[in-house]
């Protein structure tokens, strides 16, 4: 579904400030993975998956979603293959928009749009149903600004966006990052609910090494800009924090070292 | 009761810049761009018009020209913004500029055509206040239903997201830059055909006229605003208050002029009116409102 092959990236090349975030990366997803991604402080997490989204051209390398050759396709035009959450709850909706043309706008994403009505009364009714879905309340409320919602409900409402019209790939980048511990579970467990339902194939971003344990079917650890360590199936299921910090220490040579992170090791 | 003999007159002035401030309204308030080219393009319009008329054009005919004239300057500032990366604001000033030289083109060389309502067939003209308001109250309805049907189309709605969230619009698979080149050219376009209006009620084109436009189509649309949206904070009712504020604006314009304040002073008022309107949330945001505690994040 998803193939990365040998992806470069250095940001302010050739001045003091050079930084090489992401350095041969290669990742190769099948259709259905659900794959949690963890790694320390600038080891090209969110590079990798700005990469996919299109956000900017990579040095070299090469990226393909489902066959096609998507590297050089600018942000809006493969946006039809993804589905996009952002760590920042205020990113993935347009706040001064009903929460019904928020979900219009992304219910037709890949599609020409036309000049015909935007938000018709089945949509809504459609709307109202998958809202219900997320046990917020929110069905009540189609018309109401999304800028009026809270930090919790705006990420509940950028996943339903994200997954209305299939995605080929889903990607989360540390979407429970800027919320409160409860509000962050109840967001996760939305996800996974989403996720499963529709076998999405996903790529998530957690600081939170139990959730990158619990969740998924696959668990890929990056370091310096390319993966180290890359557990799926049985082997996943059975991890623990302690064993993933031992297989990290092995593969990097180096101490895992993010102050995010290890405070969640604590839960 | 002079004030009131010169009521209908600024009636009808404040419907034809209330117009106008629409056309700032998309640019400035949906677009998030504060698009200065629109002082270019309201005398694009009056010239187009003016210059159509003088050669036996029809008026109706006249504006809608004059609306594409106006559509394609901001075509050029879209363009000037998104395909070369010139800051906006930059970008507006540029094409005005050029506008200058366009629009004394249009106008023969000369920087005045006349278009007198004895000698054309106009649709409305200050010499008959009471049909002009109808007149352009007529053609403010058309442009606001327009708009209102556009805006819920699934082109208008992602227009809408472009300026609201650009991050969020591309994510979604829309192109924030074609987008913004639309909305520059429907904007202008707006302001190019209240120029046309305003070229036939005033009988002439000159190539002077249309300087601080933008200035008064924001005085319109924060005046307008300020009550719209304690109203109802809908798209149709925030139309309808901008138009409101800008006959608001021309009524206190007439009025200041009638106690004797000179009119060389008239700018000024307007900049200033802008700014205070402007300043006011900053300085309320910053020195009168407590931080407030982060409230429950789910219900």
């Amino acid at each position: 579904m998803l193939k990365i092959t040998n992806l470069q990236k250095t940001f302010n090349p050739g001045t003091v400030n050079a930084k090489t975030a992401l350095n041969g990366f290669n990742l190769h997803l099948a259709e259905g993975d659900f794959v949690t991604v963890i790694g320390g402080n600038g080891a090209g997490k969110s590079t990798m998956l700005n990469a996919i989204a299109g956000v900017w051209k990579p040095d070299f390398g090469k990226i393909e979603i489902d066959g096609v050759d998507v590297t050089n396709m600018p942000e809006h035009k493969r946006a039809k293959f993804l589905g996009r959450v952002f760590q920042d709850p205020m990113k993935g909706t347009a706040p001064d928009m009903e929460i019904a043309e928020n979900l219009s706008i992304a219910a037709r994403r890949g599609q020409k749009r036309k000049l015909i009505w935007g938000c018709t009364r089945k949509d809504r009714e459609e709307y109202k149903k998958l809202l219900a879905q997320l046990e917020l309340g929110l069905e009540e409320r189609i018309t109401t600004k999304v800028g009026l919602l809270s930090g919790g409900q705006r990420q509940a409402v950028t996943l339903l966006m994200a997954t209305l019209s299939k995605p080929k790939i889903l990607l989360l980048d540390e979407h429970t990052a800027a919320l409160d511990p409860k509000t962050a579970a109840k967001v996760l467990s939305i996800t996974n609910k989403l996720v499963t339902e529709n076998s999405l194939t996903t790529l998530m971003i957690t600081h939170n090494m139990h959730d990158a344990i619990a969740y998924g079917n696959r668990l890929i650890m990056m370091h310096e800009g390319h993966v180290v360590v890359d557990v799926s199936g049985e082997e996943k299921k059975k991890l623990t924090i302690e064993q993933l910090l031992g297989l990290f220490e092995q593969a990097s040579g180096s101490q895992f070292s993010d102050d995010k992170v290890m405070l969640s090791k604590q839960r | 009761m002079a004030f009131l003999n010169a009521l209908p007159g600024a009636i009808a002035e404040g419907l034809i810049w209330g117009l106008m401030a629409i056309g700032v309204y998309i640019s400035y308030k949906i677009l998030d761009i504060a698009d200065l080219s629109v002082d270019g393009s309201i005398c694009t319009g009056m010239c187009v018009c003016a210059v159509l008329i003088a050669n036996g054009v029809p008026a109706w005919v006249s504006i809608l020209v004059a609306f594409l004239a106006g559509a394609v300057a901001g075509t050029v500032t879209g363009l000037l913004h998104t395909a070369f990366g010139i800051p906006a604001i930059l970008a507006g000033i540029l094409t005005q500029l050029m506008l200058y030289s366009v629009n004394l083109t249009i106008l023969g060389g000369k920087s005045l055509v006349q278009i007198s309502f004895r000698q054309y067939s106009l649709m409305l003209s200050m010499s008959d206040n009471i049909r002009a308001i109808i007149v352009a109250s007529a053609v403010i309805a058309v442009v606001i239903v327009l708009l209102w049907l556009f805006f819920y189309t699934e082109v208008g709605l992602t227009l809408k997201s472009t300026g609201d969230n650009p991050d969020m619009s591309r994510a979604q698979g829309v192109s924030v830059n074609f987008n913004k080149v639309l909305g520059l050219a429907i904007s202008n376009g707006v302001v190019a055909l209240s120029g046309a209006l305003l070229a036939q009620y005033k009988g002439s084109a000159n190539i002077n006229e249309g300087r601080g436009a933008i200035v008064i189509g924001l005085a319109a649309i924060f005046i307008g605003l300020s009550v719209s949206m304690k109203i109802k904070p809908n798209f149709v009712v925030s139309l309808i208050g901008v138009i409101g504020g800008g006959i608001v604006y021309y009524v206190i314009y007439n009025f200041v002029i009638l106690i004797g304040l000179k009119t060389d002073y008239l700018k000024m008022l307007s900049a200033i009116i802008v700014a205070i309107f402007l300043a006011v949330p900053y300085l309320k945001g910053r020195y009168f409102t407590k931080q407030k505690p982060i409230s429950g994040i789910l219900r």
